[in-house]
């Protein structure tokens, strides 16, 4: 008998509701400050107050007599588990690079170098308890000078972040192509500009945590971290706490969003927590609040850049040079990625011949910096798209003329940059079709119409409208690799699991999905696990917006492996070959007779026999592990626009409209990629027009809560309409690129450009993020001839 | 202090101190750890609760505050199970309303009152309701998108 015919299983392409969402909607999903253990210890960290201060004496002796108070720890406490962070992401050997690697230390020893680094550990039966304890214990310490403005952390005489080193230079490095000097020989124009951006906070709306529980019994460690890469945390910790890495085991469970400071950092107190629950033999947790997430969570976006754009009489970009200075904070344990994204990014999507980029990282007293959403190619793609827009002004070319002008065609593809992108390969990019991109967007916001009607007719009438339209490239993808096992169940349900941890990507579909495709299941019936070291151990992590590429490429592979497995043992049962078989409703069959043929789940109870013999070199199960491991990053692009409207007496901004063409290669989930690109837009906005952490003159954070510090809100975040074009990349099975970071790309840019629009005649230019309706008013009333209100 | 309050219509006496806070309250002594904690001082909304049918924050309330009221959380939503969601839950999952998850019951007990007084809402209307609950991750226009099909309303133009 035929068997029901059975409903679609949603494999790739498909818009599929996301499995892990009841879980999370009913408030079930675990997070790390929900683990309940026995006899669990709360921790709480003295922090630093001074941006730079040397530090004298720390005396605990008070906190450790209050009732309720288990341990307190201080840098001398630490014995020969003080030692400073491993560097995480060694820089890539481009030639005459200088690189000072100063990483962080667990708790303070003798010096200060930003508020908020940790001095003292206090655990107690309570958090409560433990906060209290904090007031028991006195620090001395003699305030320095602290180095907060770039330039001035370069001035000779200036003090100096890290005293071993001669001066506050962290990193100095040149990359090249072409010969920038004779393009700048040959140009028409040369557009010369000074562009500032300034730091912003990650701001995930679940703050950091750590819980650690040591099994005497079992002699295993279990660690649950809001980490985005739970496997390099067990391998690390493991070495550094003389245990074996099978004996520690991360879980990395559901997290509140990631985007980027939950990386692999070895924070203090990620390498603390575990210590501590080791040494007293109970269970330790430490959740961060909303105040230390301000001070101690990694930032970014702190650059300046002195940038020059030749350019001939036809809009052609001859070559681009930029200088810049970019802010590492305290610390710089996650090496050049930033910088060298910025470095990189500036080339977008445009045929650039000829191209000088030297940069400078510089210490400071400030939180540390490592990738935030973008990491770094915000700047680059800020720059390059400012300099376009004012060499179109120059020139009298329209904004979209002068960047189509200079798109790379479909035929320079894979194109090579000449220089090295943050993975060490070279910057190639593998494919890409941007013109396309370029006139849909144009299409879909209604360019020339705006320009030619819309716009005109309301100056007319007073108002302050304006159009924007930027584009960029984002490296996605990147190596070294990921890996994944996939296992059919003597129930026909598939288990996946892979070593990538997730925070809101919507893992348990998309790896779902390109299962369900290869093995003919319903992605209902696809169980993925990440983030759990017991289940996955090897791999990196999740960044750079890599999942869906890499991790997502290996359960491809693995499945295909398993596929290979269940034809095989099919074909036996069934009396026919492979090729004659199809998989599918969770079952094999003839592809002449559906109505012959195997469930997958009495497979996989046939490939585990319990007596009898099985052939010689045969594996038990259906099950196969994969690996898959890119040369070199899969480039992902897109075209934003905008409409705006400025009020000039207030100097608000309200977005009208706002356009996302993008293309990231196959798209596994639609509904997925379009909330990626929102988030990543509502990020952006935030970036370039409400956050931004406000340092003074002595190190302090002025705006640390979110009374002070303006997330967008709903009522500040249009609705993003959204078109997806599909550019496969040749570079990995699934034929897709990453998406994550998008959409928070070129919000800066665009914004720039749009605001400056609305109002043109002013002479506004607009080379800073991140602006504010004050910051907006001040550069308005210091334009000539100034905006009217 | 010994407090009693009903959550989720389960009625609890506990012993606690008067310094601990509501969120902390449901979260650690009773095990309810759907609510969730962002900021601790009353602005993201993640720990948003229902009091006597009212959305509060509980971060920004003593626990002994709840005593002799009642108190709704996402867990008391649905009945539990995965397969029997809120609409509104259900609505969330069907328009891609959430990504992380961290803010989301905050969100889900901040627009039960709200749609219970506002069955047929605009689209400014729920921009209103939900700008005072911080998400990272959405920019807010699933979330928007699932309110509508909870309502029955269109979806947005243009989005």
């Amino acid at each position: 008998m035929a068997p029901p015919p059975h409903r679609a299983r949603s494999g790739i392409g498909e818009r599929v509701r996301r499995n892990e969402d009841a879980r999370l909607l009913t408030g079930r999903a675990l997070f790390v400050d929900d683990v309940r253990l026995d006899g669990l210890l709360h921790v709480a960290f003295l922090r630093s107050q001074h941006a730079h201060a040397r530090l004298t004496s720390v005396d605990a002796s008070a906190a450790r007599t209050r009732p309720g108070v288990v341990a307190v720890y201080t840098a001398g406490d630490l014995g020969d588990y003080w030692r400073p962070g491993p560097l995480l992401v060694p820089p890539p050997p481009i030639a005459g690079l200088v690189f000072n690697a100063c990483t962080q230390v667990p708790l303070a020893k003798d010096k200060l170098r930003h508020v908020g680094e940790p001095i003292a550990m206090v655990v107690a039966e309570s958090r409560y308890l433990a906060e209290d304890a904090l007031d028991d214990i006195l620090v001395e310490a003699d305030p320095l000078p602290a180095v907060v403005d770039l330039e001035a952390a370069l001035a000779p005489g200036a003090p100096r972040v890290h005293d071993q080193l001669p001066s506050n230079l962290a990193a100095h490095a040149v990359q090249r192509k072409g010969d920038w000097a004779r393009a700048r020989a040959r140009a028409h124009a040369v557009i010369k500009r000074r562009f500032r951006y300034d730091r912003g906070a990650s701001a995930a709306i679940e703050n950091r945590a750590v819980a650690a529980q040591w099994d005497p019994r079992a002699e295993e460690l279990t660690v649950w971290d809001t980490t985005q890469a739970p496997i390099p945390i067990r391998n690390g910790l493991a070495q550094l706490l003389g245990l074996l890495e099978s004996q520690v085991r991360v879980v990395a469970p559901f997290v509140g969003g990631g985007f980027g400071p939950k990386i692999m950092m070895f924070y203090p107190e990620e390498v603390l927590v575990p210590w501590a629950a080791v040494r007293l033999g109970r269970p330790v947790k430490w959740t961060e609040d909303r105040q230390e997430n301000f001070f101690a969570t990694t930032q970014e976006r702190g650059q300046i850049h002195d940038a020059e754009l030749a350019v001939a009489k036809d809009g052609k970009i001859l070559g681009v040079k930029d200088v810049f200075l970019h802010d590492t904070g305290a610390y710089d344990p996650y090496g050049l990625t930033v910088p060298i994204n910025s470095q990189c990014t500036l080339l977008g999507p445009y045929d650039i011949p000829s191209y000088e980029s030297e940069f400078t990282a510089v210490f400071t007293n400030k939180t540390i910096v490592t990738p935030v959403r973008g990491a770094g190619r915000q700047h680059g793609v800020f720059v390059i798209e400012r300099l376009l827009d004012f060499a179109a002004k120059e020139l009298g070319i329209d904004r979209a003329e002068i960047r189509r002008k200079n798109l790379l065609r479909p035929d320079q593809f894979p194109f090579n940059n000449e220089i090295l992108f943050q993975d060490s390969a070279p910057l190639t990019y593998d494919s890409g079709d941007y013109e396309p991109a370029l006139d849909e967007a144009l299409k879909a916001i209604d360019y020339t119409g705006f320009v030619r009607e819309e716009q005109p007719r309301l100056k007319a009438s007073g108002r302050h409208v304006g159009i924007g339209v930027v584009c960029y490239v984002e490296g996605t993808g990147i190596g070294p690799y990921e890996g994944a096992r996939v296992t059919v169940e003597p129930s026909g349900r598939v288990r996946l699991a892979t070593g990538v941890g997730t925070q809101g990507q919507g893992h348990f579909t998309v790896f779902a999905q390109i299962v369900a495709e290869v093995l003919g299941v319903d992605v209902t019936d696809v169980h993925v696990i990440t983030g759990d070291t017991r289940e996955f151990h090897w791999g990196t992590g999740t960044f750079a917006s890599r999942g869906a590429v890499v991790a997502g490429s290996a359960c491809h592979a693995a499945a295909v492996a398993v596929r290979e497995k269940v034809l095989e043992l099919a074909s036996r049962e069934l009396g026919a070959a492979p090729a004659d078989l199809v998989l599918d409703g969770g079952r094999v069959h003839l592809r002449s007779d559906s109505g012959r043929g195997v469930a997958l789940g009495a497979l996989a109870l046939k490939a585990n026999p319990l007596r009898g013999a099985v052939r010689p070199g045969s594996e038990p199960g259906l099950e196969a592990t994969a690996y898959f491991g890119p040369d070199r990053g899969s480039t992902a692009n897109g075209v934003h626009a905008m409409v705006v409207e400025v009020d000039p007496e207030t100097a608000q901004v309200e977005i009208k409209r706002y356009v996302v063409v993008h293309d990231c290669g196959r798209v596994i989930n639609p509904m997925i990629v379009e909330g990626q690109i929102q988030g990543g837009v509502a990020h952006g906005i935030g970036n370039a027009f409400y956050e931004q952490l406000v340092y003074d003159e002595e190190g302090q954070l002025l705006n640390a809560s979110f009374m002070d510090y303006l997330l967008p809100t709903a009522t500040d975040v249009p609705n993003v309409e959204t078109t997806h074009r599909e550019t496969r990349s040749p570079l990995n099975p699934v034929g897709t690129k990453g998406v994550g970071e998008a959409g928070a790309i070129p919000t800066g840019a665009l914004f720039a450009q749009a605001v400056e629009d609305a109002l043109a005649g002013s002479g506004l230019e607009i080379c800073e993020m991140p602006l504010s309706p004050n910051r907006l008013f001040e550069l308005m009333s210091a334009s000539s001839p100034g905006v009217k209100p | 202090m010994t407090l009693v309050v009903t959550v989720n219509g389960v009625r609890h006496e506990r012993a606690v101190e008067p310094r601990l806070l509501l969120s902390d309250f449901l979260r650690h002594e009773l095990g309810l750890t759907g609510t969730h904690v962002g900021c601790e001082h009353g602005v993201c909304g993640a720990c948003t609760v229902l009091l006597n049918g009212e959305a509060v924050r509980s971060c920004l309330m003593f626990a002994v505050q709840a005593n002799g009221h009642e108190v709704e959380t996402v867990e008391g939503l649905g009945d539990g199970s995965s397969d029997a969601l809120h609409p509104l839950q259900a609505a969330f999952r069907e328009a891609h309303g959430l990504q992380c998850g961290f803010c989301t019951p905050g969100v889900l007990m901040t627009l039960v009152p709200f749609l219970r007084e506002h069955p047929n809402p605009d689209e400014r209307e729920i921009r209103e309701a939900l700008s005072g609950n911080l998400c990272r991750c959405t920019g807010y226009q699933n979330i928007v998108a699932a309110v509508r099909l909870a309502c029955g309303a269109p979806p947005s133009p243009r989005a």
